[in-house]
């Protein structure tokens, strides 16, 4: 190619990029929602049910009621590939359209969000993954982890296979249980809890760390397995890992309605696995299924419009797609509540993050969303940030998830100790931590 | 017409030799350093200057580190993301333990404890060359990044098990935690990087530079005119993870803010050793073209349907940008095997003679 050429396709791509600088929206009374979603990658097969969930139902809050409360809102989606590097680099170009809230979607994405928070004035809700010690508002005014952290999870699954064993949490004692886990922050957390709950309890743990890279290939993980076969398994995988561990535990023989997981696995995960899977549990803190009259009015409004990504309509109701749902309620409640609070119309960050700690969601206003039953009622304060509220167990039947337990509490009184220091700990190692200087709104 | 060095005669050895001979360079150079240093921090917006040229800079420090090593002395090497990590992890346990001393001075200290742990697994590459050196710092990559994960003791226990940054300052201005301005973290970075720059350039133009390229050339005839292999060897190893090593604590303290032992994975080792290869082997200004087509390309070609107003989903860029930057990697390795540093002396040579080619 000659030279000429090349400057006259060096000149070309300038001038496309010269407006991008300057591409922002100028909207008026809008409020800014940025959803960091990742539709790529290897975490696509989680990534992109959650990302449709929260984008519809943002979506319909627009096309059936012009917004909130009368103000439009403007969804966008980042891709993030679940890639930290490229989740600050939408971070950074979403932060001059002043959102309101941001959802990272990854614990690597969150990290590094936590202390540019409280300087940006931009609320960070990630939803029940991040940092656990976030939990605690008054260290970390502009963080939320509701519904409940990894430590809760953990507890509640104890819980569960207590009352299977027929009885308290002292029945526990002589067991053995496994911990299968990512071998990454997000796995790694409950460690400390196992180690002391297991000399309370008096249960034997063994642990079976996968590394990342490893995800789809557990073969010698599973090979302990059988060795040692502990009563009980639990499963802390996210993406790959899962969809790979329900296939080895089916491959293993190991009884599937002894293995439980935390929340993270999909209809998919368990169903790459064939028959073998039936009896396979997860923990939830909502419904499954479209039987709602939300999702209804999302199937007619947005995904009939053709306004939704979905693939096909089936996908509506799953469980990762309604754990978008319910992230974006969280998100449509506090903005709503942030304009109850300060009155303004077109919130700001600084509004929604008192909106948040304000967060109310009852019985009755679940009925008025047309979510009546999907989850138990949200309430947030400014000391918890997290609310560590029940889940319940549901189980795998072939075809769709079923709840199987009532809502079980987690164990606050051992989770609470951590937590505490935890966000000291946090506060200490990332001296000087700004002590909290928002006020609190009395609820 | 306007680049020619006719009438540029050189007087002393000292001026044949310097690295940049024709005065028209010299002039570029002060123009770039220019608009580096004012320009871009004068009317750079946010986005620009955080997301934009401060990984540029800081990948482009990296690649040049991992240049020296596969550029200039012909080692292959696969474990540059986890010679970085070990500046990232040393850096951060430096600054932890003594949070007296300015950030700064840790950030380059980390390098030493990078040129260590490269110089150990450089230790092979006597007796291994091509593929099976890469694999051997492959283990390197695979080892470190299992200590980052298990060895608690580096992130200080930390239960989140990655990396957070405290805030630091720099005469009283913050340079490091969220408080430190994009602007303020863009100039510490640009003054590193040139200075380093300019550093690496003169070693590859010296004498050690000499020995390297030519024991890459062809060993046993350096080793024939007198050259030590192993220390060669090992110091390419050395000054290339201390560049490395260097740039990845850059990463966690002045661009990411806190990292967990995933962001030093294989594939940033991969992405760096594209930029060496696109960019151009042996090559210090094709460091940071390589970097620029790796990091900044990606971001214009994702920022454009927003600024046409095309309704794209974010996805489809996503999937659309894979697609345009793979085929440009491409369709820059046929047209120029040597790199984007060889297209650039292309230019320069057409530019000599024009308006009257021959």
């Amino acid at each position: 190619m000659s030279f000429k050429n090349w400057l006259y396709a060096l000149s070309a791509a300038a001038a496309l990029t010269l407006p991008a600088v300057h591409g922002a929206q100028a909207q008026e009374e809008s409020i800014y929602v940025p959803l960091f979603t990742y539709r790529t990658g290897p975490f696509a097969g989680s990534g992109t049910p959650i990302a449709n969930g929260m984008h519809d139902y943002l979506t319909l809050l627009n096309e059936r009621d012009g917004g909130i409360g009368g103000v439009k809102l403007v969804v966008e989606e980042c891709e993030t590939g679940y890639d930290t590097k490229k989740g600050l680099e939408c971070y950074e170009s979403v932060k001059p359209k002043k959102p309101v809230i941001v959802n990272p979607w990854s614990t690597g994405i969150t990290l590094p969000l936590i202390p540019k928070a409280a300087v940006d004035k931009i609320p960070v809700l990630s939803m029940a993954y991040g940092l656990s010690a976030s939990a605690k508002g008054d260290t970390f005014p502009w963080i939320f982890n509701p519904p409940a952290t990894y430590w809760d999870g953990f507890t509640q699954i104890l819980q569960y296979i207590a009352t299977q064993e027929g009885g308290g949490i002292d029945k526990l004692k002589g067991k053995k249980i496994g911990y299968i886990y990512l071998d990454a922050s997000f796995g790694r957390e409950p460690l400390p809890l196992i180690e002391q709950l297991s000399k309370e309890l008096g249960f034997e743990a063994k642990l079976y760390p996968v590394a990342a890279a490893d995800m789809q290939n557990q073969s010698s993980q599973w090979l302990s397995v059988r060795r040692d076969k502990p009563d009980y398994m639990i499963l802390y995988g996210w993406g790959a890992l899962n969809a790979t561990a329900v296939k080895e535990a089916v491959k293993t023989n190991y009884p599937m309605e002894k293995f439980i997981s935390i929340w993270w696995p999909s209809e998919d995960d368990a169903k790459g696995a064939g028959d073998g899977a039936k009896g396979f549990k997860t923990l939830n803190w909502h419904a499954v299924g479209a039987d709602f009259p939300l999702l209804a009015d999302i199937q007619k409004h947005v995904v009939d419009a053709g306004k939704s990504q979905v693939s096909s309509k089936d996908k509506v109701g799953q469980v990762l797609y309604n754990r978008g749902i319910y992230n974006s309620m969280l998100i449509a409640e506090a903005i709503r509540k942030a304009q109850e609070i300060t009155g303004k119309k077109a919130v700001t960050g600084e509004d929604v993050r008192r909106g948040l700690e304000g967060l109310n969601i009852d019985e009755a206003r679940l009925k008025e969303i047309g979510l009546e039953g999907f989850t138990g009622a949200v309430k947030l304060s400014c000391a918890d940030h997290n609310g560590h509220f029940s889940t319940f167990v549901q189980s795998w039947n072939g075809t769709t998830y079923e709840k199987v337990s009532d809502y079980i509490a987690p164990m606050s009184d051992k989770v609470g100790p951590l937590l505490d220091a935890d966000a000291k700990a946090y506060a200490e190692k990332n001296a000087p931590w700004p002590a909290r200087a928002e006020a609190c709104d009395a609820s | 017409m306007f680049y020619r060095e006719t009438g540029q005669f050189k007087q002393s050895y000292a001026a044949d030799q310097a690295v940049f001979p024709i005065l028209q360079d010299r002039l570029g150079l002060a123009v770039i350093l220019l608009v580096a240093f004012v320009a871009v921090p004068l009317f750079g917006n946010e986005f620009l200057l955080a997301s934009v040229m401060v990984p540029f800079l800081i990948l482009s420090l990296g690649a040049i580190g991992l240049n020296i090593l596969v550029g200039y002395t012909g080692l292959l090497s696969l474990g540059s993301a986890a010679f970085m990590g070990v500046g990232a992890y040393s850096a951060y346990k430096l600054s932890t333990i003594f949070p007296g001393v300015n950030i700064l001075v840790w950030i380059l200290c980390s390098g030493f404890f990078a040129a260590g742990i490269g110089v150990l697994f450089g230790l092979p590459s006597l007796r291994i060359k091509g593929f099976y050196l890469a694999v051997a710092t492959l283990a390197a990559q695979f080892f470190l990044q299992w200590c980052f994960v298990r060895i608690s003791w580096l992130y200080n226990d930390n239960p989140s098990g990655a990396i957070e940054v405290p805030a630091r300052t720099l005469f009283g201005l913050a340079i490091t935690g969220p408080s430190a301005t994009p602007v303020t973290r863009y100039l510490v970075v640009l003054v590193i990087v040139a200075v380093m720059t300019l550093l690496a350039s003169n070693i590859v133009h010296g004498r050690i530079g000499r020995t390297w390229m030519a024991v890459r050339d062809m060993d046993i005839a350096a080793q024939l005119m007198g050259i030590r292999l192993l220390p060669a060897k090992l110091l390419a190893f050395a000054v290339s993870s201390f560049y490395c090593g260097v740039s990845g604590a850059l990463m966690v303290f002045l661009w990411l803010g806190a990292a967990e032992p995933s962001a030093f994975d294989i594939k940033l080792s991969f992405l760096l050793l594209f930029m060496v290869i696109i960019g151009g082997l042996g090559s210090m200004i094709g460091s940071f073209f390589g970097a620029a087509l790796i990091h900044i390309l990606p971001i214009v070609i994702r920022m454009l349907p927003e600024a046409l107003g095309l309704p794209i989903a974010a996805a489809t860029v996503e999937h659309l940008t894979y697609l345009i930057v793979g085929a440009l990697i491409i369709f820059f390795l046929i047209v120029e095997p040597h790199g984007l540093a060889r297209l650039w002396q292309i230019a320069k040579q057409k530019l000599r003679v024009w308006p009257f080619p021959y």
